[in-house]
């Protein structure tokens, strides 16, 4: 049996709302989680094989140019070392987010310092290590670009990224009030705890890869297309994925290397990058360069906005950090530009990183208007309230659900933004409070997943969904026990098999929404056909622990099946309402800093942020997802950067201890509240994704409040002490 | 990590004797193995000295004698430092992360190299890590770099928060030599400026082993440890300020200063010293004092902010330990 449905429209029915089991929406524990607290949950790494070899990626050291040739043989002549290996197939970088295909290939062409030009194999993965640091390239250096910021770049323009509405400079000349400034954002590594790993197997012709990926059905077209195989002869394992935030969604240059050294040695081979290769091998978020217009009437109220955005990226790549994403829908104005601008430079890729996007677009949009409301002297929270559309006017289209002023005002509530104290200290500590909004666009992607109800009363859900850390164990478990009243404990859930039917997979916030919408209409089948049973509207049927009630008559579920097993394949695909409609995600960030009145060092006092994102599938995954974004924000704010080289490109500060991401001392209170809201548009279940709007804007009201306590407003992130110094009092 | 020798050592005897040129020894580790995996260094030989009998903190001639092995952890939570050489024990807690410190030991500590980023890619020039390459982090990035007691073959700042507390406690580190003599070097002549043999940071000779650390008796006055840094734990010093000041009737009757963050080694200057002591405590004295610290002070482009950032600190510590007669 199938269920399909294509979003042509929408469904607000809020069948969710009707169902008996009560576990939907709870904070109910993962059902993995043991196995991650005690350490057997299989990741990527752990799934060792017999006779496993250990290959180790070799780095090039030049920025730009050709690799001539490797001295293989005395390395091959080391104690432990099997094979070195380079060609034509390793990949130059990862693939991206939904690419499909496999990215730029080959080690003879080197772009960056760091590209992964060979691979050293051994016994162990220290001597293959040791291989690999000894292995000597013969390299001719050629003209690189290493610095975007350099003058007389090259700048792309392309024309699909530029648009104009109505007249900026007449309403800049016009307005009452108006921002003009420009905001730069350094680059960011996404930083997963799990580093990108894969250990790669052959039988025949046929490949087996474990591996640590976000997006399988992706991922396998683009291993088969890198190696030139048959996508049918590719089988990909990743049931458990240490976090991604972007930088799996594609494959990553170790899955293709140990899948050529599998066959080259005929044995398993794993290749794990080190620390200092996630950093460098891996996608950074592109630093950015953003200027804003804002023109705004003796009111506030937006006439005008200007966004232009420059980014950087490898050549050849098509992608360009979206900076401008929110910049068309989330505030009035009927004045627009919107640009994007590309440097070509030779650095670590570009890629997907935690909210691509609005994460860095909003942070610099919602600084901005803060400086509208100083210049306005409006509340910064009502100066949001007056701007907001009823349309997405940048895009002339209604919203699905818009609950932003709901988030601004339940955010302010909570946090007690009116009793807040100007010019507040604490000792040396110069107090300040800031606040912004949240916003990320919202979507779905076709998605499959098989639900089995078994004759012994057990469901199977199956589906090639990945679980990156975010709970995806645990929300297709509670949407599935929800619409077939089947406990917890008599539901497996298994995920990460590309063999299992094809979903959206992890990645832009879609999963859950995806995911989720294909297991629910696998189980809104089921429940038809129990009901066809029964002899009774589907809609009379109610089903709860194991046991269908229909006109006071209970029937357990173990009656109804059968011999055999009732099986559904659900789908859920895109359709009008993705289109037609803008579908986002809203909320609203209020913070309290203290800034040392002595040495400019911030540190975050409290934050609280109110979310709007649908129906909330678990209370306590999706709050440990804003959690994690506002910590991202705090990263943002005061410490992330990667530190490039001018002068080669190369990135300096490629390990945790000096890319600084928060560490528990710098995250203080957070606190977290959903605000109510069902999206008909969204999908079946008026769920929307909650993995990345945490992030989006967070940063901005840490910023916001160090203006608030020092009157320093800092345009140029992360907000390090010495860019605040020059702004404080004597001592 | 390329292959080497491993060998436990059982006495100090044994230990010098087996160490020598190419060897190290090794005690928590926890910054050596992370050099060896990148090989930044490659010994070829470690010395495992954990099982030699130095973990003890005893008191002698009213000072206390600290056994190389006893870790930061230990060393932090004891009563007598944290009762009489408060400084150390905030020094300590500053630095690094709970399970860090549970390794780290007191000699190792000392010896920690710096965190460089160009010391640490194999793949760049470096002075220190290689002599005679050149050092990439000149005109590169520097954040983390020193402005003091820098030359023009290495700008690398010494990492250590303890041994910036030790340096102001005048802390006497013992160090036995093979053939088992034992000598006395004061932490002061302890380190060696850069110069142009950046590789060699201390007076410690190949089988030099150090097997405890002295302070001498508690100095009076308040003492505090303030660490400047980028985030709330686990980062290294921007800068660091030990500081210990004696009041008497409101006139500074003796004072001590070290920082960190700032040099290539942990900095200590008598002359800022000399200039407060005998002196009522003021903005113009503090600032005096400041004046004299970063006089020859060669900062970089990315560093250039240490230099207002430790006039600031600086004043901010010693208006702290001098009290509201600071004005």
């Amino acid at each position: 049996m199938n269920a399909h449905l294509k979003m042509d429209k929408p469904d607000d029915r809020n069948r969710l709302d009707d169902m008996a089991q009560g576990l939907l929406g709870t904070a109910m524990d993962r059902p993995e989680g043991p196995l991650k607290v005690t350490g057997t949950a299989t990741y990527a790494h752990e799934a060792h094989q017999p006779g496993m070899l250990h290959g180790v990626l070799v780095r090039a050291t030049i920025a730009r140019g050709t690799l001539d040739g490797v001295e293989a043989a005395a390395v091959e002549k080391m104690p432990g070392v099997r094979k070195v290996m380079w060609g034509d197939k390793f990949l130059r970088n990862p693939a991206q987010g939904t690419a499909n295909k496999a990215p730029v290939q080959g080690s003879s062409e080197i772009y960056y310092i760091g590209q992964p030009v060979a691979l050293v194999v051994a016994d162990s993965f220290e001597a293959a290590r040791h291989g690999a640091q000894s292995l000597e390239l013969r390299m001719t250096a050629g003209t690189a670009v290493p610095d975007a910021k350099a003058d007389g770049v090259a700048v792309e323009r392309p024309e699909k990224k530029q648009s104009s509405m109505g007249d900026l400079k007449a309403a800049m000349q016009d307005a009452a009030f108006t921002v003009d400034q420009r905001y730069t954002t350094p680059g960011h590594n996404s930083a997963p705890m799990e580093p990108h790993s894969a250990i790669a197997w052959w039988d025949g012709d046929q490949l087996t890869l474990h591996a640590s990926n976000q997006m399988l059905k992706y991922n396998v077209n683009e291993v088969a297309d890198s190696l030139g195989i048959d996508p049918e002869n590719v089988h990909l394992l990743a049931p458990y994925v240490g976090g991604g935030f972007g930088s799996k969604l594609g494959i990553s240059p170790d899955a293709v290397a140990a899948a050529l050294a599998a066959k080259e040695l005929g044995v398993p081979v794993s290749v794990m990058l080190t620390r200092q290769q996630v950093f460098e091998n891996v996608m950074r978020r592109s630093e950015t360069a953003q200027d804003f217009q804002l023109a705004a009437d003796k009111d506030g109220v937006l006439r005008g906005i200007g966004h232009t955005a420059r980014v950087s990226q490898l050549p050849d790549e098509s992608f360009a950090e979206p900076v401008t994403q929110a910049t068309p829908f989330l505030y009035k104005g009927e004045n627009r530009e919107t640009h994007m601008e590309i440097v070509r430079v030779n650095q670590t890729c570009a890629g997907s990183v935690r909210a691509p996007g609005e994460a860095v677009g909003l942070t610099a949009l919602e600084i901005a208007m803060d400086e509208l409301a100083v210049a306005t002297g409006i509340d910064p929270v009502e100066l949001r309230k007056r701007n907001i559309p009823d349309r997405s006017p940048g895009e002339d289209k209604p919203f699905s659900s818009h609950k932003l002023a709901e988030a601004l005002d339940d955010g302010a509530a909570i946090f007690g933004w009116a009793d807040r104290k100007k010019g507040a200290t604490d000792g040396e500590w110069l107090i300040g409070y800031g606040m912004s909004s949240a916003a990320r666009v919202n979507m779905i992607g076709e998605s499959h997943a098989r639900v089995t109800l078994n004759p012994d009363g057990t469901l199977l859900i199956e589906t090639d969904m990945t679980d990156i850390g975010t709970g995806t164990y645990a929300i297709l478990t509670q949407i599935a026990g929800e619409m077939l009243g089947v406990p917890q404990d008599r539901i497996e859930t298994r995920l990460g098999d590309s063999k299992l039917p094809k979903s959206a997979g992890s990645g832009g916030s879609w999963g859950a929404s995806s995911a989720g919408s294909s297991v629910y209409m696998a189980c809104e089948k089921l429940r038809q056909t129990i009901a066809a049973k029964l002899n009774c509207d589907e809609g009379d049927l109610t089903l709860k622990d194991g046991t269908a009630t229909f006109a006071n008559k209970q029937t357990p579920l173990t009656d109804l099946v059968g011999d055999a097993p009732m099986v559904v394949e659900g789908a859920i695909e895109p359709g009008k309402t993705q289109k037609d409609f803008r579908q986002a995600t809203f909320g609203s960030f209020f913070c309290e800093v203290g800034v040392n009145s002595v040495t400019g060092e911030v540190r975050l006092r409290r934050m609280h942020g109110s979310f709007a994102a649908g129906r909330i599938l678990n209370a306590k995954t999706a709050r440990s997802q804003c959690l994690g974004g506002m910590t991202f924000g705090i990263g943002m704010a005061l410490t992330e950067e990667l530190i490039q080289d001018t002068r080669d490109g190369h990135l300096v500060n490629h390990d945790l201890a000096e890319y600084h991401i928060p560490v528990n001392a710098d995250v203080p209170q957070l606190s977290v509240n959903f605000i109510a809201e069902r999206d008909p548009y969204a999908n079946p279940m008026q769920a929307k994704g909650i993995g990345e709007l945490g992030i989006c804007g967070a940063g901005a009201a840490i910023i916001n409040a160090i203006y608030d306590a020092t009157g320093v407003r800092v345009r140029d992130l992360p907000a390090t002490m010495d860019k605040i110094l020059p702004g404080l009092p004597d001592v | 990590m390329k292959p080497f020798d491993y060998i436990r050592a059982d006495s100090t005897t044994h230990a010098t004797r087996a160490a020598g040129q190419g060897a190290n020894f090794i005690a928590g580790g926890t910054n050596l193995l992370d050099l060896m995996k990148l090989e930044v260094m490659a010994p070829h030989k470690l010395v495992d000295i954990n099982r030699l009998d130095l973990h003890q903190i005893t008191e002698v001639d009213g000072g206390l004698r600290i056994g190389a092995l006893v870790s930061n952890s230990d060393l932090a939570a004891d009563m007598t430092v944290r009762k009489q050489y408060p400084v150390l024990s905030e020094a300590l807690l500053a630095g690094a992360s709970g399970q860090l410190r549970n390794k780290a030991t007191t000699g190792g500590n000392l010896l920690q190299r710096t965190r460089c980023y160009y010391f640490y890619d194999t793949a760049m020039p470096c002075n220190k890590r290689e002599p005679g390459t050149g050092c990439q982090a000149m005109e590169g990035a520097t954040r983390l770099h020193a402005i003091l007691g820098t030359s023009d073959a290495c700008i690398a700042s010494h990492p250590s928060d303890m041994a910036v507390a030790m340096r102001l406690l005048d802390a006497v580190v013992e160090i036995e030599s093979a053939g088992g003599a034992v000598r006395s070097v004061p932490l002061s002549e302890f380190y060696r400026l850069p110069g142009q043999t950046p590789h060699i940071e201390t007076v410690l000779e190949p089988s030099d082993l150090i097997i405890a650390v002295t302070l001498p008796a508690p100095a009076k006055g308040a003492q505090t440890y303030r660490k400047v840094r980028d985030r709330a734990s686990y980062a290294f010093a921007m800068v660091s300020v030990a500081a210990r000041v004696q009041m008497d009737e409101g006139t500074i009757t003796d004072a001590a200063l070290a920082f960190g963050g700032i040099g290539s080694q942990p900095w200590r200057n008598p002359a800022v010293e000399k200039a407060l002591i005998g002196q009522k405590p003021s903005p113009e004295l503090f600032a005096k004092a400041a004046d004299i610290l970063l006089a020859d002070a060669k900062p970089q482009k990315d560093n250039a902010f240490k230099v207002p950032l430790t006039r600031r600190t600086l004043i901010a510590t010693l208006k702290e330990l001098c009290g509201k007669d600071a004005a």
